[in-house]
């Protein structure tokens, strides 16, 4: 099933949003964040039905799952010009590791690298494909960001939220320590591992108290859910939401961890 | 093997290191030392990522003509006058010691670091055939006197403080005055530079690793920063050389290359401070220098390791890059690894070595984070031989029942996106009741290992996937405009 | 022993899907060995003598050396007595047979030849065979004349290196050395040395003079 949004043309790029469980699951408004960012750039956004990436899978070791699950995103994304995911983690296992599920497999491969190239996270996507050089929208806060692991690292996102985060009127963007260190995440390895987790998240929050920021954005919804969590377990008041929200001024909603409805 | 691994504990060794508070102060050195010292010395060395893959594929090009360079080198060693042992096992290449300790009647033995020697439990075995052995590195003397493995790779005392150190000096150096004040590292490294002078010049057989072997001369490389490696080999009467078949490179050039990466990678300098080259005994006008000069190339499983995708892992140079910038490491320390090589290094070349049923916790315990493959100087992908590894456990069944159970459970929804969507918001709804009036969710039954420290967000209500289709319902419906 | 050897090169082979004969990777290998191709040189160790000299002094003091200059071979005694009254070293320095050490004139200081490894004395002189700009490295070759325990067990190392002998970097130093020594024969010990020991091995703390020399001291002889 797949709903179609916005005026059928052909020079607006048809974008197929993969909204990732965890903002599907736990925080709608960035995925309809993600919506607005696109359409205001001039996309036809479209969200067909779709569950996950298969990362849990993939990184379990269970390759078969992976398989599966992104032969189902390969085949329900064809008919897209782009994939787009609120997400540098989602967005790197369907851009990075598919074409690696599939390198062994003669009659699969190519699709996979066809959709793989196609396949962008959101604010990269932005500032990358479609140019975007600012959005048109303000906040009044000083925020400090954290730069999540796979956009940083598979994917190269480092100077492009950065750059749109400038462009936002009255928002003064200060510098964590050790922004581009992992906060402790790392999918089921929180659970797996709770306690290294609960350490190494522990470590962030104190760089993040200590930015002097009241805000604290990023990319990826599992790991602002685990340093809001861990925020909110040492009693801070730092308010923590995805990226997306303010630079589609969608900050109506209470940050994450912070009551249910606005 | 002579160590006992405990890498099958490896949560319940990570949970003590998690509470013992000298530990975390001692690792709290990591990050503002080697991390930042490295980061330094890169940014003072435009061509450092160039190195990088130049080291690399050095590296490669060595393994894939392996067999080759090793004849290439034992051919040169023997015409400098030295010997070459060959060993498959660590029993095999302890027992090569053994015989040369006992031909020169050796009673200390001084050795420089070696990894290899960790793997082999060398001191062990001396020690059980009325050898001493002395180990001259300042860290691994310390392990020594406290019975103790290394827990990283270059630094093995990394785990300790000054006071456990000053503790360890005036328990075993059983001469020390009580008075004498040890309260400063200075003096603390004063007092192990006497005791251990008097070793170097009693030795009989000196021991030390390699970095390098170089096929082109016979030469074998030590880098060391303390100057003990070079005392170990210089001045007893006996040189024993401990090398894994994967110390090979061609030629001195290529030794270059790779030395250009790996002190920055290391502790951040652009040399180590002292780079030895020894090709073959004392020659016929030296005043100094070993007799007698032995080499032994112990495999110890990694000649299989060339065969399939761990082969990468045999580019490994031993710097410690990866385990100064792993935040698991730096939580946890070495020990916690439960063998000779932690960190993400250890991660992948332990299940290798010691198999995985022992260790399949290791490759598992990683956020993949990515840090490490990032400032690895030879490029050795270990977030995806981690990965590797983890396909083999789940194959293998190693993984716990209850976390495949959930696996499986997870998976046969997310194969149904209908059913998903239903069940999703099902459990939404009812997460929404748990939290109803609350912020945070902070005792969640079926979460406890994320609730235990930290809140859990109570969810906006509904998910995305609903509220589209509900907003989207009817033909040519526009997306919301918020 | 010989079954072990046999059998970890069958395992190589095996593993690597090649056996002992073919003719393009033996090719291959001797290709390499004979050429000793150079991989990347950095920029900064490169330029004319002065320039090399100058960058030199920068990595060496970087590495916390200490540095003299002198004008000829024959001041070094003079600075080696200036070196030891300013340290409140006793008057006495021990060295290798090396001829240019035993030309010196050695007025102020007692000059000892060193025969054996004694481990008790303060300061050794050497004379290195090179030195590489690149990063301060100072290099020094075994032999009588300049003997490499004199690098390790002293207080304090002074090394002689004339300016003439500073290489831009080591690809020009392993040259120099295959000069002298032939193609695919080494000095039985080639020390690299880039500033005086030291270990960061108790509580992280970086100390100078851990086994070997707690200072060392340069005489830069400008023969240029």
């Amino acid at each position: 099933m797949t709903i179609s949004t916005g005026p059928l043309s052909g020079s607006r790029p048809r974008v197929g949003l993969f909204v990732t469980c965890l903002v599907d699951l736990i925080r709608p408004s960035v995925g309809f964040a993600a919506v607005k960012l696109l359409q205001d750039a001039g996309c036809t956004v479209e969200v067909p039905l779709q569950t996950c990436c298969g990362q849990p899978a993939y990184n379990s070791g269970d390759r078969a799952t992976a398989q599966a699950l992104a032969r189902k995103i390969i085949g329900t994304f064809e008919v897209f010009d782009y994939v787009v995911a609120p997400s540098g983690s989602c967005a790197g296992m369907m851009a990075k590791h598919f074409p690696e599920l599939f390198k062994d497999d003669p009659d699969y491969a190519a699709k996979a690298d066809r959709f793989a190239a196609k396949t962008y996270e959101l604010i990269s996507f932005l500032t990358d494909v479609l140019a975007v050089t600012s959005v048109d929208t303000s906040f009044l806060r000083k925020v400090t960001y954290h730069d999540s692991c796979s956009g940083l690292r598979e994917l190269g996102i480092e100077a492009q939220p950065r750059q749109l985060l400038k462009s936002v009127r009255g928002l003064d963007l200060v510098e964590m320590e050790e922004a581009t260190v992992c906060c402790g995440f790392g999918g089921t390895f929180a659970v797996k591992y709770e306690e290294i987790s609960s350490v190494i998240a522990d470590k962030k929050a104190m760089n993040i108290e200590a930015s002097g920021a009241p805000v604290l954005l990023a990319g990826d919804l599992g790991c602002l859910m685990n340093m809001a969590g861990k925020l909110a377990r040492r009693g801070s008041r730092v308010e923590v939401r995805h990226i997306a929200e303010v630079l589609a001024d969608i900050t109506d909603t209470p940050p994450i961890g912070r009551g249910q409805k606005p | 093997m002579s160590i006992t691994p405990t890498s099958a504990q490896f949560k319940t060794n990570a949970h003590h290191a998690l509470g013992d508070a000298d530990l975390q102060s001692a690792l709290a050195h990591v990050p503002t030392g080697f991390v930042a010292n490295r980061a330094s010395a890169i940014a003072n060395l435009p061509e450092f990522d160039a190195l990088r893959d130049s080291a690399r594929d050095i590296k490669n090009h060595t393994l894939a003509h392996l067999d080759l360079y090793l004849e290439a080198y034992e051919e040169k060693v023997k015409a400098a006058g030295g010997h070459v042992h060959f060993a498959r096992t660590s029993d095999e290449a302890n027992a090569i010691v053994l015989e040369i300790c006992k031909a020169h009647d050796a009673h200390i033995v001084t050795k420089g670091k070696s990894m290899i020697s960790e793997e082999m439990g060398l001191n062990d075995v001396l020690a059980a055939h009325a050898i001493t052995p002395v180990e001259t590195d300042l860290g691994e003397y310390i392990i020594q006197l406290r019975h103790e493995t290394p827990s990283h790779i270059i630094a093995p005392a990394a785990h300790l403080t000054k006071a456990q150190v000053e503790g360890d000096f005036r328990r075993a150096h059983v001469d020390l005055d009580r008075a004498r004040n040890l309260e400063e590292p200075e003096t603390l490294l004063a007092e192990a530079r006497t005791i251990l002078r008097q070793n170097f010049l009693k030795a009989d057989v000196g021991i030390t690793g390699a970095n390098f072997l170089i096929a082109e001369t016979g030469t074998s490389i030590i880098v060391t920063n303390e100057g003990n490696g070079d005392l170990t080999q210089t001045l007893p009467k006996v040189h024993i050389v401990l090398a894994s078949i994967e110390k090979l490179v061609p030629t001195l050039e290529d030794a270059a290359q790779i030395l250009r990466v790996l002190a920055r990678s290391a502790t951040g300098q652009d040399m180590s401070v002292y780079t030895t080259l020894s090709t073959g005994p004392r020659r016929a006008d030296d005043p100094d220098g070993p007799e007698h000069y032995h080499v032994i190339i112990l495999d110890n499983g990694r000649s299989s390791m060339l065969a399939g995708p761990f082969k990468d892992m045999l580019r490994c140079i031993r710097c410690g890059a990866c385990m100064n910038h792993c935040p698991v490491y730096q939580a946890v320390g070495g020990h916690a690894y439960g063998w000779v090589y932690p960190g993400p290094m250890g991660a992948v070349l332990t299940p290798a070595l010691i198999g995985l049923d022992q260790s399949a916790d290791l490759p598992n315990a990683s956020s993949f984070c990515g840090k490490c493959e990032e400032v690895c100087p030879v490029r050795i992908p270990l977030p995806k031989l981690m990965r590797l590894w983890r396909d083999r456990a789940f194959e293998r069944h190693l993984m716990p029942w209850t976390q495949r159970a959930a696996l499986g459970f997870w998976a046969f929804f997310a194969r149904h996106p209908r059913l998903y969507r239903g069940a999703t918001s099902m459990a939404i709804g009812m997460l929404g009741l748990f939290g109803r009036g609350k912020d945070n969710l902070n005792a969640l039954p079926f979460l406890k290992a994320w609730t235990k420290s930290r809140d859990f967000p109570v969810p906006q209500g509904g998910t995305f996937q609903a509220q589209w289709a509900k907003r989207n319902a009817g033909p040519q419906i526009k997306a919301p405009k918020s | 022993m010989s079954d072990a050897r046999t059998e970890i090169f069958s395992s190589i082979r095996r593993a690597l899907g090649v056996t002992s004969t073919e003719a393009p990777r033996r090719a291959i290998v001797e290709d390499r060995l004979e050429r000793a191709p150079k991989g990347i040189v950095p920029a900064r160790g490169q330029g004319d003598p002065a320039a090399r000299k100058e960058i030199f002094k920068t990595q060496a003091l970087r590495a916390q050396t200490s540095l003299a200059e002198v004008a000829s071979l024959d001041a070094v005694p003079a600075e080696v007595a200036t070196y030891l009254r300013d340290n409140n070293l006793a008057a006495r320095v021990r060295g290798g047979a090396d001829p240019r050490l035993a030309s010196m004139s050695w007025t102020e200081t007692d000059f000892i030849l060193e025969q054996a490894k004694e481990g008790s004395d303060l300061t050794s002189i050497s004379i290195a065979f090179g030195g590489v700009a690149e990063t301060g490295t100072l290099a020094f070759v075994a032999g009588k004349d300049n003997p490499t325990h004199l690098n390790f067990l002293p207080d304090h190392h002074i090394a002689v290196l004339q300016a003439s002998d500073i290489v831009s970097d080591y690809e020009r130093l392993l040259r120099k050395l295959r000069m002298v020594y032939g193609k695919g024969l080494m000095p039985r010990v080639l020390n690299f040395i880039t500033g005086p020991s030291r270990s960061a091995d108790i509580a992280h703390t970086l100390l100078l003079g851990a086994h070997g020399p707690r200072r060392l001291h340069i005489i830069i002889v400008n023969d240029v």
